[in-house]
């Protein structure tokens, strides 16, 4: 019935997951950064007895709760299309990828559909304690669970922890912790975690912002904009570290990655950053990748080409040479089985021994062509950039929201109050931005090195991936539209009481 | 194999069995909604029942969530040969809950342009389709699925794909035998028992509760002919029995039966189970002031489903059998995890008694105060 796989349907396969990521993704960061701001007002309420607090965190709650519901739901599909549309991933793979997401929804999802209930209708029912225990619960649920999905695609990047069982042809699991405390994992946890506090400040900051625009509610968008700058502005310098960091992870793990973010061709030594156009800092690339300003970075041509020297002493492989080892394992593993099929024992051996020795290109065996192996330059060098520019720009933000508060100023400075409303787009632009760098630059690979998209896909007819994919299209967007609308009603509704009176000196 | 490693395997059929019991248990939401503008005749009457089911759905939407991730732990080429294959039956089940997920924070809320009608219907759509096809999905286990397995196409580099569905259906062709349909029927009246039953428990209104308990004899009667149906043809049909040692699948006769009867402690559960439900059913109806049938009926779902689960994993069975191939069917053993992730996973298990424990104290503390035309005019967090 079928030949070959129809490149149509991966790359439909592809819209798919990434057009469900995308929506997800347009809700989860406001939930994690959200959740931080409004459970820092609620103890504030529990500390001080001060209702002025209770109301507050109640407002936000209320529009965390809009918010929620949407990234649920666009949660579960994303989850179940490891199985429906990557079916071939969810068996080589899914005795470790498996593992997280079970944990994830056994740790974290019960603690938040648990918490989020008492939060929500628990006011009148429950201790204040532990209502506030339930807020910062909900909260910590959807940290946790951040961490084990996090867990699963930092291993896509960077595969540890595992070894390809030709018995079974599957990858298994061997060490859990080298899986859940991967570095690439604990960077990604903590940039993509503390990013996200930066959308949820910066939602709050531009809210408020609107209000005293509007003239209204002054001292609870004063308060609100004081709490969610500081978290905004600890969680931009956190994100900067962690980002650095991440970058440097990158030159290690996935090269090719980085030279695309970079649009290096052609590498070297001494290598420049090139910010925009011509201009240029020098030598920074090669500091950034290596630690060293003499450091060697590779580019795309270097990286297809081989032949450079790489950190362990060893001579790059050139794609070509990748590849024919990716084919000698695959073929490995069809002599493996033969012989197995037939009992012939030293056949097997020699398979195996095949086979082990070329598995770290394995996935190159299903590569038909080296510029296959480079991901979409134009997309990864501007979405970097975005994504650098906007965090630079939230420092900045945060810390002129901070200034004019302990200036006493910050109700009068209109013209952050605009930047204030604007920047609520802007941090969703850096936050997604974000994620087609680390999406993006994995392209064509769907685990690092070892199984290339096409190889992962389910066999599925075309037209059935297009159909779901429109259905998907149309009702996620009938649903933000929907959010969106209902969000800005309960925003220009406002907190439910009047907050208290305005304060002239609370400038 | 070792004995440890069967053991895993055993264990985690049980804890993946369990969370699908749990989960058809939790359909009380869905049974609930589906009975919407059937039971509320006034929109203060669906009102408290969209907040009834409202502060539950995220237990029921979760528990489906950890259903698939437990499963796609602990036996993989489960979830890669039927989530890949049957794309339409889970394309249309997802669908339906997506569109629920959303629906109880929007339907109220101002700015809300799709209308609060809208909502409702989308509730009752999922209230419909979830336990009907969930029901029909979990009918495959006993009646078969066309699909293939060939791990060898992993080194055919043009077409490494190692399951395939052998015809274009994907899914959909459950629907052609008719016993998929029966227990697809039998688990949604099922579920609309307990939605009502939940009902009369949890919301404090004499019209909308008289009328709850005269739908409860409406909903058991098609359930009890459904679910007695499929019970009866499962005990007399032929099973997918896995050999021992070859693990060679072969057609044998009353093997379902053969398995309760094998595993007493099996048939105890089930026995007990439809004992559970019956009786919480008929306290309910003909007791006007029994508010506790839906802890009976509940704890007798659980143990039915988790008796049936564990009947079709257990004792040398194909749990997940192939129509097209047999030989390609889905036993415990050939489509687990390793023992090394079974083993690590069992340990995060531990943890599962203490997130029941504060799921229990959180919905007591929620529930304490049944629900109230007055509460819903409060208007705190009402959907």
């Amino acid at each position: 019935m079928w030949e070959s796989i129809d490149t149509s349907m991966i790359d439909w396969s592809r819209a798919q997951f990434a057009l469900t990521a995308i929506y997800h993704w347009l809700f989860v960061p406001l939930t994690l950064g959200l959740a931080v701001v409004m459970a820092l007002m609620e103890t504030f309420y529990v500390i001080t007895g001060n209702g002025f607090w209770k109301r507050t965190a109640k407002f936000w709650m209320k529009l965390f709760g809009i918010n929620f519901a949407v990234g649920v739901a666009t949660g579960l599909i994303l989850e179940f299309q490891f199985g429906t549309n990557w079916s071939n991933y969810s068996w080589f793979v899914g005795d470790i990828f498996g593992a997280p997401l079970a944990i994830e929804g056994i740790l974290a999802f019960f603690m938040e559909a648990t918490f989020v209930a008492v939060m929500f209708f628990g006011w009148n029912k429950v201790g204040k304690r532990f209502h506030l225990a339930s807020t910062w619960l909900t909260g910590l649920g959807a940290t946790i669970s951040a961490w084990w999905i996090l867990v699963a695609n930092s291993w896509m990047q960077y595969p540890v922890g595992m070894e390809f069982n030709p018995e079974t042809m599957r990858n298994e699991m061997v060490d859990f912790m080298a899986v859940a405390f991967s570095p690439v994992a604990v960077m990604k946890f903590f940039h993509t975690v503390l990013s996200s506090w930066i959308v949820g400040a910066a939602f709050v900051t531009g809210v408020s912002a609107w209000f005293l625009i509007r003239k209204r509610e002054k001292e609870f968008a004063l308060a609100s904009m004081k709490v969610a700058a500081g978290v905004g502005l600890f969680a931009a310098l956190v994100t900067a570290g962690t980002g650095d960091q991440s970058a440097y992870q990158v030159a290690q793990v996935q090269p090719m990655k980085l030279a695309a973010m970079e649009g290096l061709y052609d590498g070297g030594t001494h290598q420049p950053f090139t910010v925009a156009g011509p201009v240029k800092v020098p030598e920074m690339l090669s500091f950034l990748a290596t630690r060293e300003f003499s450091g060697y970075v590779p580019g795309i041509n270097d990286l297809l080409e081989g032949g450079f020297k790489q950190a362990d002493g060893t001579l790059a492989l050139s794609a070509e040479e990748k590849m024919a080892n990716g084919k000698k394992a695959i073929e490995a593993l069809a002599d493996f089985r033969r012989a197995k099929e037939s009992g012939d024992a030293s056949a097997m051996q020699i398979a195996r021994s095949s086979l082990e020795k070329n598995m770290p290109y394995f996935g190159y065996g299903y590569i038909g062509e080296p510029s296959e192996l480079v991901p979409h330059v134009g997309t990864m060098f501007w979405a970097f950039r975005v994504m650098v520019g906007l965090g630079m720009y939230f420092i900045l933000f945060f810390l002129l929201v901070l200034f004019f508060a302990w200036k006493h100023k910050l109700a009068q400075v209109g013209w952050l109050h605009v930047a204030a409303l604007w920047s609520i787009p802007l941090a969703y632009i850096a936050s997604h931005a974000g994620w087609i760098v680390a999406e993006v630059g994995r392209q064509p690979w769907t685990i690092q090195d070892m199984l290339p998209v096409g190889a992962a896909v389910s066999r599925l007819e075309t037209g059935a991936v297009q159909t779901t994919f429109l259905i998907f299209l149309v009702m996620f967007t009938v649903l933000l539209v929907a959010e969106v609308g209902i969000m800005v009603k309960a925003v220009k509704k406002g907190p439910e009481t009047a907050v208290a009176p305005e304060a002239e000196s609370n400038g | 194999m070792d004995s440890t490693y069967i053991f895993l395997q055993h264990y985690w059929w049980f804890l993946v069995s369990l969370l699908g019991a749990l989960l058809v248990f939790l359909l009380f939401v869905q049974g609930g909604n589906s009975l919407l503008f059937r039971l509320g005749r006034s929109e203060e009457e669906r009102t408290m029942m969209v907040n009834s089911t409202g502060r539950k759905w995220e237990f029921t939407f979760t528990t489906l969530v950890t259903f698939g991730g437990a499963f796609f732990a602990s036996f993989p080429l489960f979830y890669s040969t039927s989530f890949g294959g049957a794309y339409w039956l889970w394309m249309i089940i997802l669908f339906s809950f997506v569109l629920q997920a959303v629906s109880y924070e929007f339907q109220s809320k101002i700015g809300n342009w799709l209308g609060k009608r809208t909502y409702q219907y989308f509730l009752v759509f999922n209230g419909v389709v979830g336990p009907l096809l969930l029901g029909a999905a979990v009918a495959t286990f006993f009646t078969g699925s066309n699909f293939v397995v060939s791990k060898a196409n992993l080194t055919d580099e043009m077409m490494p794909v190692i399951s395939h569905w052998a015809n274009g259906w994907h899914g959909l062709d459950a629907f052609g035998n008719p016993w998929n349909l029966v227990l697809g029927l039998a688990v949604f009246f099922l579920a609309r028992l307990l939605g009502n039953l939940y009902f009369i428990n949890n919301i404090r209104h004499d019209g909308l509760i008289a009328r709850c308990r005269r739908q409860l004899v409406t909903d058991a009667v098609p359930f009890l002919i459904f679910f007695l149906a499929f019970v009866a043809y499962v005990l007399t049909k032929d099973g997918f029995a896995a050999d021992a040692e070859s693990g060679q699948i072969v057609m044998e006769p009353y093997k379902y039966l053969r398995n309760l009867l094998d595993m007493p402690y099996l048939l105890a559960l089930f026995v007990l189970g439809v004992a559970g439900v019956l009786f919480g059913l008929a306290k309910s109806v003909f007791s006007k002031t029994c508010t506790s049938g839906i802890w009976f009926a509940g704890t007798g779902t659980v143990l039915t489903v988790l008796a049936l689960l564990l009947a079709v994993g257990y004792n040398g069975t194909a749990y997940y059998p192939s129509t097209a191939d047999l030989q390609s069917s889905l036993t415990i053993a050939n489509s687990c995890s390793s023992k090394f992730t079974l083993k690590t996973m069992a340990y995060v298990s531990v943890l599962v008694p203490f997130v029941l424990a504060y799921i229990v104290y959180a919905w007591r503390a929620i529930d304490r105060k049944p629900i109230t035309a007055e509460e819903m005019k409060e208007g705190e967090h009402t959907y």
